[in-house]
């Protein structure tokens, strides 16, 4: 998928835009004020604050436990925050529920679906939840499924679909209602390099005509290559922002890629520690 | 799994045994039952509600068996013949839910990947899986044995002894079907794949049940209780003394506790019993070493793969003029309901229970003799009215209670969509109300027909009915979002735990509330229009009538708003 592509994916009536925005002075797609979620005494998210603008790809990353989807959960109006409020498109996920969600897009990184529909049943249904029909949608669901090389097994039932395909059933859906902001929990996990490869090109046709993606991932080098501002969190909140130069930046970490990045700003340096203890161990 | 480490002259690795198989299963469910806040209540709600049961049967057997004890000559061989078909019910029970239990326990429960990845005896495996099969299946049977057994104990008199031998027979009386269960699965996964297996599975067991159903209810099992319905006594006394058959371990579980009672203790069916489940044990741990590997790798394969078109294009059409969020939410629950064999197959026990439901009333004793009085006639509606309503509850147990516990781990797509909690709810009522008022309205207008009931109460009833119908889909909705089981893969499960029975106990008290609210002014009523005394018992009537319909309305409203909220609150 290119970014030219005439049947791409994106908010429509925005793809005659140009390629790339200007962020700052696009608007902005969601604004984290504050959000913090606990569970009983421990504190999942603590006090984040973020803003994302239009036509951004966002990057949200972080140690194993330190509440990246727990804050993707909160975006994508699944949990509920404990303090602190998410806006999508201006408008509260809590309180004007119905027109912030009509804005997005979700795929969660655990592809829990209807096992006893089939691809293109699942299809239907999650466009009517979002009050969508008719041909455009059926020909929209089409384009994406053949993108995939999921249009054979759109008559299967979901309960024989690989992982992968469960996966890329769940990125159809996502993008299928023509929504605003894209939140994405771990994007890659059980894709074939040819679908991530296609994947990540559809990010960025998506973003060059207009949309937003909000994606947490462990795959550094995705996040390198897509994203265009980064936020780092650990333990619950937020300890780096910003673009790749302002990260290396603030990491004080010259001309460093991601991962020496993310190691510094999580503590993780002490990993060579780790390896030798390990060694120990296993000799 | 092992201790030590392989290789440059360690340790050999030492696997665990069957007990050990079993500690993830036993810590769950203790780290489940600790972490539950309302354990003190929901524990003494369950002890009550036992406590109940358990009564209720002992003073039941406890009077038959006092009744047989008088009857000269044919007490014994009568409490014998009882308890003989206590045991073939509690067998064929065991041998269904066996076979049903076998199927996830050995072939789809998540966790068996990694113990058959690791090295561990194949015999442990079989061992451990075994138990616990045999505990998942058997407990409700094991439950319902004490106070049977201790009845049968009072009334005969026996001391501790009895109760020993009691355990001592029931232990490889649940063994047998166990094995028996996981051997009839374990060919069956051989030969068809475990998917299509378990919908095969869930058709024989129900087709079966509804059987064994509709037999023991046909064979009308209370003429025993009535010798005057036999030819003559010796007719009677033939039926007593043929045995239903030796060959099955129910008869001789009988025989060794009735032999006990009776004071000529005869061991030879215990060792029956005893000798069996021992073969059967050891041959079913052979099969298993034998054949579970190539019945656990076509367990992995074969998921159905066609879509079915039919019924959700149908629903769609149906529900054309609707907005395309209510219409494919509904066709989304044809389809599931309608593809999934453990859910519609329940179908089939339904149908039974309703036709041995109208069989039921159809041979109450009403028109036998002399004419029955007005009144009786008149509690005999009502009664019908109220457990028409509980036969309704127990279908909205099966199939609405469930509704959004099902959802559970769908929920990251419907809270993340712009649907309301509340289009979801009304989507799920109309889902539960419409298919039970189908069920619901034929029930009471044939109970109706066969009571002969007056055009008066036939139309009342059937009103009533209406509301009682909205009430309890409200009422089980409702209580399964209250007490939601949003994590477990089996459907079968989520009306048998505590908001199912909360569900049941509110469902009988608000059936209870319309039936007593309605009952007595009619009767009132009915009895000075008999008297041609016109305009008396009016406004009691009003009264009562409005009572029954306030008390509908609440029914309908409450539990559907506090469900609605509680799942608006929920984090999924």
């Amino acid at each position: 998928m290119s970014a030219d592509a005439p049947s791409g994916p994106g908010p429509s009536g925005r793809g005659d835009e140009p390629a790339r925005r200007d962020h700052a002075s696009a608007g902005e797609m969601l604004r984290v004020d504050g959000a913090t979620k606990r569970y009983g005494k421990f504190t999942a998210v603590d006090r984040i604050d973020l803003v994302v603008h239009r036509g951004e790809i966002f990057g949200f990353l972080g140690p194993n436990g330190a509440g990246k989807t727990t804050t993707i959960r909160m975006v994508a109006g699944v949990l509920k925050p404990s303090e602190g409020r998410i806006l999508i498109g201006g408008d509260d996920v809590a309180t004007a529920s119905e027109a912030a969600k009509s804005r997005l897009g979700y795929i969660p990184d655990r592809p829990f679906l209807y096992e006893k529909l089939s691809g293109a049943e699942f299809l239907r249904f999650v466009a009517g939840l979002w009050g969508k029909d008719g041909r455009e949608t059926e020909e929209r669901a089409d384009r994406l499924l053949e993108l995939f090389s999921l249009t054979e097994w759109k008559h299967e039932l979901i309960e024989s679909y690989s992982h992968g395909m469960r996966q890329k059933l769940l990125i159809t859906s996502a993008l299928l209602h023509d929504p605003e902001i894209v939140v994405v929990d771990e994007p890659m996990i059980g894709l074939d390099p040819r679908a991530a490869r296609i994947l990540k090109d559809l990010f960025r046709a998506y973003v060059a005509r207009g949309g937003t993606i909000f994606l947490s991932t462990h795959t550094l080098e995705v996040a390198e290559a897509l994203c265009d501002r980064i936020a780092i969190i650990s333990q619950g909140r937020i300890i780096a922002l910003g673009t790749m130069e302002e990260l290396r930046a603030q990491a004080h970490a010259g001309g460093a890629h991601l991962e020496e990045i993310f190691l510094k700003v999580t503590g993780g340096e002490a990993i060579a520690e780790v390896v030798a203890s390990l060694r120990d161990a296993l000799e | 799994m092992t201790e030590g480490r392989t290789g440059g002259g360690g340790a050999v690795p030492r696997p665990r045994g069957v007990l050990w198989l079993l500690r993830p299963k036993l810590r769950t469910k203790l780290n489940r039952a600790r972490s539950d806040e309302g354990r003190a209540f929901k524990g003494f709600l369950l002890l009550f509600v036992g406590a109940f049961f358990w009564a209720f049967i002992f003073a039941v057997i406890f009077r038959m068996l006092l009744y047989f004890r008088g009857t000269q000559g044919i007490g014994d061989l009568l409490a014998g013949k009882l308890l003989g078909l206590a045991f073939l019910t509690f067998l064929s029970l065991l041998l269904l839910s066996n076979v049903i239990t076998a199927l996830s326990t050995f072939f789809l429960s998540d966790d068996l990947e990694l113990l058959v990845a690791s090295p561990v005896d194949p015999v442990n495996l079989y061992g451990g899986r075994l138990l616990e099969s045999i505990v998942d299946s058997s407990w409700m049977v094991a439950l319902l044995a004490v106070p049977l057994l201790v009845a049968y104990g009072v009334v005969y008199g026996a001391g501790p002894l009895y109760y020993l031998l009691a355990v001592v027979t029931m232990t490889p009386f649940l063994v047998i079907p166990a094995v028996l269960g996981a051997a009839f699965t374990l060919v069956l996964v051989n030969v068809f794949p475990a998917r299509r297996t378990r919908d095969l599975l869930a058709l024989i067991g129900l087709l079966a049940a509804a059987g064994v159903v509709t037999l023991f209810r046909f064979l009308r099992p209370e003429r025993l209780v009535r010798p005057e319905e036999f030819r003559d006594l010796v007719d009677f006394m033939a039926v007593l003394r043929t045995p239903s058959s030796s060959w099955l371990p129910s008869e001789w579980a009988a025989d060794t506790l009735m032999t006990w009672l009776g004071g000529f203790f005869d061991p030879f069916p215990l060792l029956l019993l005893l000798s069996t489940a021992a073969a059967l044990v050891v041959l079913g741990a052979w099969l298993h070493a034998r054949y579970y590997p190539t019945g656990f790798t076509r367990a992995q394969e074969g998921a159905e793969r066609r879509e079915g078109r039919v019924r959700g294009r149908l629903a769609e059409r149906l529900l054309a003029g609707a907005s395309p969020r209510v219409r494919e939410l509904v066709a989304k629950e044809v389809r599931v309901f309608f593809r999934d064999t453990t859910q519609w197959s329940q179908l089939i026990l339904l149908g039974v229970l309703v036709v041995v439901y109208v069989y039921n009333i159809k041979v109450l004793p009403l028109y036998t003799g002399e004419r029955v009085s007005f009144f009786l006639i008149n509690v005999v509606s009502f009664l019908n009215l109220g457990l028409a309503g509980f036969v309704v509850a127990a279908i909205a147990a099966r199939f609405v209670f469930p509704a959004m516990s099902v959802e559970g781990r769908m929920m990251w797509l419907l809270r993340s969509s712009p649907l309301d909690v509340k289009t979801l709810f009304w989507s799920k009522y109309w889902f539960g109300t419409v298919p039970l008022l189908l069920v619901a309205l034929p029930l009471i207008l044939l109970t109706n027909v066969v009571l002969d009931a007056s055009p008066f109460i036939l139309g009342l009833t059937t009103v009533t009915m209406v509301g009682v119908t909205f009430a309890i889909t409200a009422l089980a909705l409702g209580f399964g979002a209250l007490f939601p089981n949003y994590e477990t893969e089996n459907v079968a499960e989520i009306p048998t735990s505590f908001g199912g029975l909360l569900f049941m106990m509110a469902a009988v008290i608000y059936l209870g509330g319309v039936v007593i609210l309605e009952a007595w002014p009619v009767y009132l009523f009915l009895q000075a229009r008999l008297r041609g005394e016109a305009g008396v018992g009016m406004i009691p009537l009003v009264l009562g009538l409005s009572g029954a319909a306030a008390l509908t309305a609440a029914a309908v409203a409450l539990p559907l708003v506090a469900g609605a909220r509680r799942v608006r609150a929920t984090d999924f």
